[in-house]
C-alpha cells in the first residue's frame, strides 16, 4: 500500500531478557486518528518509542511514505515530520510561551543570535494554525496544564509535521480543556496530519479513534475500525477478557455514623458542604475539576483547611486543621497527584508504605524497630499484592497500577476509619484498576468509610453506594447510585 | 505593573534606596561621588564572581562554591609568575582567564560525567585547588606585586579634581565589573546559548529532548564562570595590591547570598544579571553605611545574615499570600 504514511514492518525489540515487541506489523495513513490500546506493559510505549527513533527495534524496517527509514533516530524521524507530545510535556516551564513555541525552530537555523522578533513570529504562526489563544509573554510554568500542553503542540506545528503521537495527553486536563484538545486534533486531522493517540480513559478512545489498535504482550490484537466498537469490546480487546458489570451494593443493617459534615466553607474553593458517612460505605462526589471535589478533600484531610463549618467523627467534633490532626481524627487520603503528593519517588517500596505509620514501628527508646518495620512492609505488599522485585526498589520503577496500590498502602497502614481517594485509577490500566475498586470495596466491607472522588462516571455509579454531586463549590444533589446508570450520571455532572 | 511587583529585583531596589536614604541622612558624605565611586570599586571582586553565581544557578542543582578556590589559585599563580617572568596587564588577564576557564571545566566535566551534584563536587575541587595552592607555595604571603597591577588599579575614567585636589573617577576595576555584567546580560539575553542555559535549568530532560548538546552546554557555564573568576583575581589584585592564600577564599557564601538575594532560584532557570548587579550592591552599600556610622566591621556579618533572612522570608511571604488568595473554585450561589 503505497499510501500509507507509516508502516513497521515486523519489527522485533527486547530488553534485557524482556521480549517487548514481537515481530510488529503496523500501518497508518495521512490524516488519520489512530488510538493505541493496552494495558502497561503490552508494549505500547516501546511501539511508540520505536516509532519516533528515540529507541532502535532489534530487527525490523519503519516506511515513512513508502520509503524505508535507513537509520531511524530521534532527529532522523523528526526531520521525516514525526513528532512525540510525552505525558510531561517536555516544557520549559521558566521560559515564555513565545520561547517555548519557538525554541526547535530557532534550534535547528543553528543562529547563535536571538532574533526576539522572529521567536514572536514563528510562535503566532503556529498558535494561529491551531487557533490557540495564549498570551505569547507569559510564563509557561504559571499556565493551567491544559494551556501548557498547547503550547507542546504547538511547538510541534512549527516543524512540517505528518504525524503527532499523543501520549496521555488527556492524562491531567480538565473536561474543557480536553474538548478544547480534542477540537484540536480534529483540526489536525482536517489538515493531513496523522495522530497516534494513546489513552487508558475509553469513553475517549470511542470518541476520538478513526481506527483502534491494540497491544496484548508485545503483539498486536488487531486493528479495528471505530464502527465495530464499544466499550465492553474495548475491555475486551485489552485484557482479553469480558468486563466486570458488578455493582457495590451496601448491605442492609444499623450502622454507627462515622463523619458528619456540617456547613463546611473555605473562601474561593467550596460553600457550605454538609453530608454524613457511615460504617461501610462508599460515598462518591461527581463533579467536574473546579467543581470544589478534591479543595473539599484537601479540607478533610487538612492539606488546606477549612474556614467555617464543623467535621464531626464517631459523635466527636474534630478540629482539623493539619495533616497530623486529619491522621489522628482517622482520616487516610490517597491524593490526586501521586506523583507529586502521594509518593517519594526514589525512596524505596517498603518505605513508602511505612512512612505514614512509622509510630507503629518505634521500640525501646524510641528507636526505629527494623524486625516490625520489615513486618509490617511484607504485610500491606502481601494484602495489596504489590507487584514489586522486592521491598527495597525505587517505587518509580512500578508500573502506575502497582504504584498506586503503594500510595493506597501507606494511607491504609495508618488503620484509618474513613479514607478519602481522590481519582485513585488516573492513570493506571484495566486490569489494575478493577484491582482497585475490589481493594475498596473490601475495606468498605471491613467497615471503614470510603469517599471516592472521581471524574469516571462507571467509576462512581459501579463502586459507590451514594452520590454526592458538585458544582461551583456546593453540593447539589445526593443520588442512591443503583438508579443511576453511568450515561445518566455522566449527563448530570456535565450539566453545569 | 503586576509583574514588577512579583519581581525580587523591583523590592531590593526599593530596600537598597531607602537604606541609601537612611545612611546619606546620617552621614551625607555617603553621596559624594568618591565615596560611591570608591565602594563600587571594592565591590568589584564580588560583582564579577557573582555574574559567574548566576549562570551556575540559572543552570540548575546546586551552587557552585569552588569559585573562590579558582580566583585564588589565579591570582597567586598570575602573582609568582609575573614577577618571575615579567608581563603586564593583558598577558596577566589571559593567564588568569586560562587558569580559572581550565580548572572550571574540571568541575563540569565532573558535574555531568559523574552525575553529581555540582555543591558536592566544588566542595571537594574547592579542597583541591586551594590544597594544592598551599602544598605548592607554602602558603607564603607575596606583599610585592608587579607594579602594573598598581597602575591597572588605580586607571580612572572621567576622572576629577575634588576641593582637597584629590583625584577621583570612575575606576578600570569598577568597569571590570559592569563589563561582566554586560557581557552576562547579552549571552543570557541575545544568545542561543544563554537561552539554552536559562532552558536547561527549566527542565534538563526536555533540553536533551530537543536536542540541545546538553554536555557543551554544562562544560560552557562552568568555563565561564572559572574565567571571570580569573577576571576577579587580577581585580582583586589590582585592590589589594598583595597575593595572601586565604584572601579571597571565604566569600564565596556572601556572593551566593547575594545572587539569591537577587531573585536566582536555588531550583534552576531563574535569575537575572539586574538582580546579580543589585543583591552584590546592597551589601556594598551595607558594608559602606556600617564603616561611615561608625559601626564596628564585627556587625557587617550579622547584618548580612539579617538581611538574607528577610529578603528570603519576603519572598516567601509572597508565594503564602499567592496561594491563599488564589481562586481554585468559583463558588456559586446555592440554588
Amino acid at each position: 500500500m503505497s499510501n500509507d504514511l507509516l508502516r513497521l514492518q515486523e519489527i522485533d525489540k527486547r530488553f534485557a531478557g524482556v521480549h517487548a515487541l514481537k515481530r510488529v506489523d503496523f500501518a497508518l495513513r495521512a490524516g488519520e486518528i489512530r488510538c493505541l490500546v493496552g494495558e502497561n506493559g503490552s508494549g505500547k510505549s516501546t511501539l511508540i518509542k520505536i516509532i519516533s527513533g528515540v529507541v532502535r527495534a532489534n530487527s525490523g524496517d519503519i516506511l515513512v511514505e513508502g520509503e524505508r527509514v535507513p537509520s531511524p533516530t530521534a532527529g532522523e524521524m523528526i526531520r521525516r515530520g514525526v513528532q512525540v507530545i510525552y505525558q510531561d510535556l517536555s516544557i520549559f516551564p521558566n521560559l515564555t510561551v513565545a520561547e517555548n513555541v519557538a525554541m526547535p525552530r530557532v534550534a535547528v537555523s543553528g543562529r547563535a543570535l536571538i532574533d526576539w522578533r522572529s521567536v514572536k513570529t514563528i510562535a503566532h504562526a503556529a498558535m494561529a494554525r491551531i487557533d490557540a489563544r495564549i498570551d505569547p509573554d507569559a510564563i509557561v510554568g504559571d499556565l493551567p496544564v491544559g494551556l501548557q500542553q498547547m503550547v507542546a503542540i504547538c511547538r510541534a506545528l512549527t516543524s512540517d509535521i505528518k504525524l503527532l503521537i499523543l501520549d496521555e495527553p488527556t492524562a491531567s486536563l480538565t473536561k474543557v480543556e480536553i474538548d478544547h484538545l480534542l477540537s484540536v486534533v480534529y483540526e489536525m486531522k482536517q489538515r493531513g496530519i496523522a495522530i497516534i493517540f494513546i489513552t487508558h480513559k475509553l469513553d475517549e478512545v470511542l470518541k476520538v479513534a478513526d481506527t483502534v489498535t491494540g497491544l496484548r504482550d508485545g503483539e498486536i490484537v488487531g486493528t479495528f475500525e471505530r464502527s465495530a466498537l464499544d466499550h465492553d469490546k474495548l475491555v475486551e480487546i485489552i485484557t482479553g477478557k469480558s468486563v466486570d458489570q458488578s455493582r457495590f451494593e451496601l448491605e442492609s443493617g444499623a450502622r454507627k455514623t462515622l463523619l458528619e459534615v456540617r456547613g463546611l466553607s473555605k473562601r474561593n474553593n467550596f460553600a457550605d458542604v454538609s453530608f454524613s458517612l457511615r460504617e461501610g460505605e462508599i460515598v462518591g462526589v461527581a463533579g467536574v475539576i473546579g467543581s470544589g471535589r478534591t479543595e473539599l478533600a484537601m479540607a478533610l484531610f487538612g492539606i488546606a483547611p477549612a474556614e467555617t463549618g464543623a467535621i464531626v467523627v464517631e459523635g466527636v467534633e474534630r478540629r482539623i486543621d493539619s495533616v497530623q490532626a486529619a491522621v489522628a481524627a482517622g482520616f487516610a487520603c490517597v491524593p490526586e497527584s501521586r506523583l507529586s503528593q502521594g509518593l517519594a519517588l526514589k525512596r524505596s517500596v517498603g518505605d513508602n508504605v511505612v512512612v505514614a505509620s512509622i509510630e507503629r514501628c518505634v521500640g525501646q527508646f524510641r528507636l526505629l524497630n527494623n524486625q516490625r518495620r520489615r513486618s509490617l512492609v511484607a504485610e500491606w505488599i502481601a494484602r495489596l499484592a504489590i507487584k514489586a522485585r522486592d521491598p527495597n526498589v525505587a517505587v518509580e520503577t512500578l508500573s502506575g497500577g502497582n504504584q498506586q496500590r503503594v500510595v493506597i498502602a501507606k494511607g491504609l497502614a495508618t488503620r484509618p476509619k474513613i479514607f478519602i481517594l481522590d481519582g485513585p485509577t488516573v492513570g493506571v490500566d484495566i486490569a489494575a484498576k478493577s484491582a482497585i475498586h475490589q481493594i475498596v470495596r473490601s475495606l468498605a466491607a471491613e467497615g471503614a468509610g470510603v469517599i471516592l472522588i472521581s471524574d469516571e462516571a462507571p467509576e462512581l455509579v459501579r463502586n459507590t453506594n451514594r452520590i454526592l454531586l458538585m458544582r461551583g463549590g456546593r453540593i447539589r444533589s445526593e443520588i442512591v447510585s443503583s438508579s443511576l446508570t453511568p450515561e445518566q450520571l455522566q449527563t448530570l455532572v456535565e450539566a453545569a | 505593573m503586576k509583574s514588577l511587583l512579583n519581581r525580587n529585583e523591583f523590592y531590593l531596589a526599593i530596600l537598597i534606596a531607602v537604606l541609601c536614604a537612611a545612611i546619606g541622612s546620617l552621614n551625607p558624605h555617603f553621596f559624594a561621588p568618591q565615596n560611591i565611586l570608591a565602594f563600587l570599586k571594592t565591590s568589584s571582586v564580588n560583582g564579577i564572581l557573582a555574574v559567574g553565581v548566576l549562570f551556575v544557578l540559572i543552570l540548575g542543582g546546586t551552587p557552585d562554591v569552588s569559585f573562590t578556590a579558582i580566583a585564588q589559585v589565579a591570582e597567586y599563580a598570575v602573582v609568582l609568575a609575573t614577577l618571575k617572568w615579567g608581563g603586564n596587564v593583558g598577558i596577566a588577564f589571559l593567564m588568569a582567564c586560562a587558569i580559572g576557564a581550565a580548572l572550571g571545566a574540571i568541575n563540569g566535566f565532573l558535574i555531568h560525567y559523574f552525575r553529581v551534584t555540582t555543591i558536592i563536587v566544588t566542595i571537594a575541587t574547592f579542597n583541591v585547588y586551594y590544597g594544592l595552592l598551599y602544598v605548592l607555595t607554602g602558603g607564603g604571603v607575596v606583599f610585592v606585586v608587579p607594579t602594573f597591577f598598581k597602575k591597572f588599579g588605580e586607571s580612572l575614567l572621567f576622572s576629577s579634581h575634588d576641593a582637597a585636589g584629590g583625584v577621583y573617577g570612575v575606576s578600570l576595576v569598577t568597569l571590570l565589573w559592569f563589563g561582566a555584567l554586560a557581557l552576562g546580560w547579552f549571552i543570557l539575553r541575545r544568545t542561543f546559548l544563554g537561552r539554552s542555559i536559562l532552558a536547561m535549568g527549566g527542565n534538563e530532560v526536555a533540553a536533551e529532548r530537543m536536542g540541545l548538546r546538553t554536555v557543551a552546554i554544562r562544560l560552557f557555564v562552568f568555563s565561564f564562570v572559572g574565567l571571570l573568576s580569573g577576571v576577579a583575581a587580577i581585580a582583586h589584585t589590582s585592590i589589594v595590591l598583595s597575593a595572601i592564600p586565604n584572601s579571597i577564599v571565604g566569600k564565596e557564601l556572601e556572593v551566593i547570598a547575594a545572587v539569591v538575594l537577587g531573585g536566582a532560584s536555588l531550583f534552576g532557570g531563574r535569575g537575572t544579571i539586574l538582580g546579580a548587579f543589585l543583591g552584590v550592591l546592597l551589601f556594598a552599600v551595607l558594608r559602606n553605611g556600617l564603616v561611615l556610622l561608625n559601626i564596628s566591621s564585627y556587625w557587617y556579618d550579622v547584618t548580612i545574615g539579617a538581611a538574607i533572612t528577610i529578603g528570603v522570608s519576603f519572598s516567601a511571604i509572597q508565594q503564602l499570600r499567592a496561594r491563599r488568595a488564589k481562586v481554585n473554585v468559583i463558588v456559586t450561589e446555592a440554588a
